[in-house]
């Protein structure tokens, strides 16, 4: 395929972008209906025209077309196909048109998907949502495009960095956009809710399936990245406080907060003006974190760009959106209506309760990850704020939103019974201390962390399965009713119970492979023995391998545990011959939750090979609760009651909503 | 001219997406309380269906009904007081078909113009590779000759035959990696040691490091006359911090080689940069230095080359108008892996050429092509 037309796509997705701005908002205000509806059709026009443009680049990478600048800089033709396809967005310049192509799907979407919502509300968000759009074109256009040519082509391309090779990148950064991107359409809804100075507890409801499903990308997007640090970079960490991981955290934490105050707002009018600020914060983090990232401010794994014309225009486009967004709040929130009130216990007040502890998260992170480059920035000092600060600041806040985590559902709207909701749970804290009683045992002393956490984390869980029993009525209605009860309990209650009993399933790994995990750090020749974690690892043998770009030296370990055979484990140190680069290969036998990481060193003289070994108790349970938790975002997003107002076969077909006839 | 067809076609796609929807007839979009009262609606068909069930106690029940009906009336009131303000319809539609079809166009073409390259066509490696070899580059040659050898790594021939352009390409680590291929499958001789000698040294940035030393010597057992091999070695010992010894090696090199041999120059130099005193000129070439001059191995022409460019680089530093002197000079210092030179050739080149559009275009072409940079 010819890159020009996709080139041409891209400029013509930024006209289209630009119209998309200017009508659907211009017919809201008329109250023209024409003009509103141009909102939608422009949306599917630019989402077709991104994924244009965005497909004649995967086409030249998969062609090895040099005659394309950002193919020659960042593909290899020797690269299999998968990683010529995903090297697409494995750069600064692929990886923003695929921000832009996922920011196009969302609006699509929303022209598709959203015909319950008014009209007005409708062209508004598409507006505000395009005009996010015309920047990052612009940006792209201007300063990133992938689209520039060179003539002669060379031969080759330059880059093969192994470290992109991997199935990794195929998924995390698509993930991580489609949560960070996602944020753009509750961010476009707040700002189309204080242009029109309309929003009410409907509002809500229309906001909810699109933060549930940024959410839950976000969820599994940050847990991909987690895990694909954990077995490539060969550490054996899961979480570094790398401001990256930070930046793709601190949404999460908003996005959290948005997600429960959207339902007080739905169900009881009230929190209107702190949900519209919780929407504007979630995106701009998303923008301050795709900043951070793109504009080589930080340097770290993940910095592959470093230009100060690209991130000035960035930091431009952040102050633009954010600052414009907060001003618009700042003038029209005051005016909205305040809704209904409730007391200090109560549903409201628990999801008020995380609110604040969330947002106070996000705020902790962001200043631990932004006050280093302040004061670089001021005086030139570099320091570092590293895990203990986090780990101290983030743990604290955390605990407390943990915690109160299950009482909040038992919780009555507008006036609750905080010792009757303590008093449902006594099953839940027996199982708390019943699993802290047995950590402590395992562990036979050591740190109080560990069965305390452990405890915290089967409260969760359990806590979360008597929610449900106890909305079913189990020991209080009959067994019958109780089950029919159960049936129609709507899919968000258990889409909430399932995110929460991922969380505790996630603490419980966390607090495990923290407290209990073993490290090893040895020098062995083949057939000689070390211990790690109860199992005793045998190196067997070392042995070079052909790979189709690579040459691995791999080792393989005998596992036993108590002299009984477990297995073999394969680690290597892979070379990639053309460039001559290493990468550590770790090698992981999950057995169990558990896993065991062997990740070869250095060759020394005398044929001894650095070998670190870990055991990592109940490691996989970290990613696996926030499978979980996004699983349980889904199952809340099927609720029907999302879907409410859309029309319904018995009613008067062909008509947009239900009209007040009576 | 299919490209700008295609371009049309999709301009007139994005012009649709806005006309399509303005087109007259269409039922008007519920309005936003409408829209809020089919939710609440459904708000309070849930509240019953809990109440019925028995998971809200009749009293919150009883709350939180009061509490929906209230946004029902208040919803309902704004309904009724709805008036239908589409006055100027017409006019909107209008202007909003003349930007679509102006501003669609405009925009996007004015910017494609200015970034996009409509010239070039698409270039696909496989396209590229099955081209006839004239219509392909020097590098394309290459990679040919690099798939051929990834499909039969055996063939010592392929890698003979590529090294030398490596180290011209400026590829030393290639050039090292294929001569020690070569030497590996087809045997140990003098050109190929020194070949590879010399690719060790321009890795190392000029240091005749241990590994390239041997190489060398190796050339000097297959060939104890190889000048190339000599010349390095003293320059070994140079660096070894052993003068004296280079000055040895030199001298016999010099006393060697025919008078008007072309390295005589450098080995002169690099004797009495170490204080050693050049033999006198030899007389004239016997027999057997003719018989070898005849045999000249390819580094040794290359050498004879050199002299040809320094003497093509004088008349062009006296008389700069020849831009195909010019180029022919950029091209010659970089096959013989001089870049620098070749870089400055440019430069000069370029100032002398400042105000002749058309030659800095050849220039600036041909240091691309090169690799140069600018």
């Amino acid at each position: 395929m010819n890159p020009e037309i996709g080139h041409y796509a891209l400029v013509l997705a930024l006209a289209i972008a630009i119209l998309q701005t200017v009508l659907p908002i211009w017919g809201a205000r008329s109250g023209d209906a024409a003009l509103m509806r141009v909102g939608p059709a422009l949306a599917i026009a630019f989402a077709g025209f991104v994924a244009l443009a965005f497909a004649t680049l995967v086409a030249a990478y998969v062609q090895s077309d040099f005659s394309v600048l950002n193919v020659v800089e960042n593909s290899h033709s020797m690269k299999p196909l998968l990683y010529r396809i995903t090297g697409t967005w494995g750069n600064h310049e692929g990886s923003m048109l695929l921000w832009v192509l996922v920011l196009a799907i969302f609006g699509a979407l929303v022209a598709l998907f959203g015909y319950n919502l008014p009209a007005s509300l409708k062209a508004n968000v598409l507006g505000v949502q395009a005009s996010v759009a015309v920047a990052f074109l612009l940006f792209i256009l201007l300063t990133s495009n992938p689209f520039i040519r060179v003539v002669p082509p060379p031969a080759e391309g330059q880059d093969l960095n192994p470290i992109l090779q991997d199935i990794g990148l195929a998924i995390h950064p698509p993930l991580l956009y489609l949560g960070y991107v996602g944020f753009s359409i509750t961010f476009a809804f707040a700002v189309a809710a204080l242009i029109e100075g309309r929003i009410d507890a409907a509002w809500a409801r229309w906001v909810r399936p699109w933060a549930l499903t940024a959410w839950a990308f976000l969820t599994l997007g940050i847990a991909m990245g987690s895990y694909w640090a954990y077995y490539e970079l060969g550490w054996g960490g899961w979480w570094f406080w790398d401001p990256v991981e930070n930046a793709s955290l601190m949404p999460w934490f908003a996005g959290t907060a948005l997600i429960h105050s959207a339902v007080v707002m739905e169900k009881r009018d009230a929190l209107k003006v702190w949900t519209i600020l919780l929407a504007i914060l979630a995106f701009s983090l998303s923008l301050l974190g795709t900043f951070l990232v793109r504009s080589g401010v930080l340097t770290s794994v993940h910095a592959f760009a470093t230009d100060p014309t690209r991130g000035v225009f960035i930091l431009a486009i952040l102050v633009f959106f954010i600052g414009g967004s907060l001003a618009l709040y700042a003038w029209r929130a005051p005016a909205l209506r305040q809704g209904g009130i409730f007391a200090p216990v109560s549903r409201e007040g628990a999801l008020v309760l995380n609110n604040l502890l969330l947002t106070a998260a996000s705020a902790a992170v962001f200043v631990g990850t932004l006050y280093p480059l302040a004061l670089e920035a001021f005086n030139g000092e570099k320091i570092t704020v590293g895990p203990p600060y986090f780990n101290l600041t983030v743990g604290a806040l955390m605990l407390p939103v943990v915690f109160a985590m299950p009482f909040g559902p038992l919780l009555a709207w507008k006036r609750g019974d905080l010792a009757g909701a303590a008093q449902r749970l006594m099953v839940a804290f027996g199982a708390g201390i019943v699993i802290a009683a047995l950590a402590a045992y395992a562990q036979g002393g050591g740190p109080i962390l560990a069965p305390f956490g452990m405890g915290l984390a089967a409260f969760v869980v359990i806590g979360a399965a008597v929610e449900i029993f106890e909305r079913a009525g189990f020991g209080r209605v009959p067994f019958a009713t109780a089950i029919a009860r159960f049936r129609g309990l709507p899919r968000s209650a258990f889409g909430g119970a399932l995110a929460h009993t991922g969380i505790g399933i996630c603490l419980f790994g966390i607090i495990a492979e923290t407290s209990w995990n073993a490290e090893r750090i040895v020098g062995v020749k083949v057939g000689q023995s070390f211990e790690v974690g109860g199992y005793e690892l045998t190196l067997a043998r070392l042995e070079p391998r052909e790979g189709p770009n690579y040459r691995d030296l791999v080792g393989v370990f005998n596992v036993r545990r108590g002299g009984v055979d477990a297995g073999t484990i394969e680690s290597a140190k892979r070379i990639f011959t053309a460039r001559n680069m290493p990468t550590t290969e770790a090698g992981i036998r999950t057995i169990g939750f558990s896993q065991l990481y062997v990740s070869l060193g250095d060759e020394l003289p005398g044929g001894t090979v650095g070998v670190r070994a870990y055991w990592k108790p109940f490691v996989t349970l970290i990613w696996l609760g926030s499978i979980v938790m996004a699983l349980g975002g889904a199952l809340s997003l099927s609720d029907r009651r999302l879907r409410v107002g859309a029309p319904k076969p018995a009613k008067k077909p062909k008509a947009a909503a239900p009209v007040a006839a009576e | 001219m299919l490209l700008w067809i295609a371009f049309s076609l999709m301009t007139g796609a994005a012009i649709l997406a806005v006309l399509w929807p303005l087109r007259a007839g269409v039922a008007p979009a519920a309005s936003a309380a409408e829209a809020d009262l089919a939710v609440y609606r459904d708000q309070l068909a849930e509240i019953e269906r809990d109440r019925a069930t028995g998971q809200i106690g009749a009293a919150e029940g009883e709350a939180a009904r009061a509490e929906v009906a209230r946004r029902i009336l208040r919803a309902s009131a704004e309904v009724s007081q709805q008036v239908e303000s589409s006055r100027g319809a017409e006019t909107r539609r209008r202007a909003a078909a003349v930007v679509a079809l102006v501003g669609v166009p405009l925009i996007a073409g004015t910017l494609y113009l200015a970034l996009g390259s409509p010239a070039y066509p698409p270039q696909p490696l496989t396209a590229r590779l099955e081209a006839q070899p004239e219509q392909t580059d020097i590098s394309l040659l290459v990679r040919k000759v690099e798939a051929h050898l990834e499909a039969n790594p055996n063939d010592g021939r392929g890698y003979e035959v590529v090294a030398p352009i490596y180290a011209r390409m400026g590829r030393i680590e290639d050039a090292a990696r294929a001569w020690k291929s070569a030497i590996r499958l087809l045997g140990s001789n003098a050109p190929r040691q020194t070949g590879l000698g010399e690719a060790l040294t321009a890795q190392a940035g000029g240091v005749v490091t241990a590994e390239a030393k041997s190489a060398f010597e190796a050339a000097l057992a297959a060939d104890p006359k190889d000048p190339k091999a000599r010349y390095f070695l003293g320059l070994a010992a140079e660096q070894d911090g052993q003068p004296a010894e280079a000055g040895r090696i030199w001298g016999a090199l010099a006393a060697d080689s025919p008078a008007d041999a072309p390295w005589q120059g450098l080995v002169r130099d690099s004797m009495a940069r170490v204080g050693a005193t050049p033999p006198a000129a030899a007389p004239g070439p016997s027999t057997s230095d003719v018989a070898a001059a005849e045999s000249l191995t390819p580094q040794q022409r290359q050498e004879m080359v050199r002299g040809m460019v320094e003497r093509l680089q004088s008349r062009l530093a006296q008389d700069g108008n020849d831009i195909d002197g010019w180029l022919r000079l950029i091209r010659a210092w970089t096959v013989m892996g001089e870049a620098e030179k070749a870089k400055a050739a440019a430069s000069d080149a370029r100032t002398h050429f400042a105000k002749d559009e058309p030659a800095l275009g050849r220039i600036d072409a041909l240091a691309r092509e090169l690799g140069l940079g600018s």
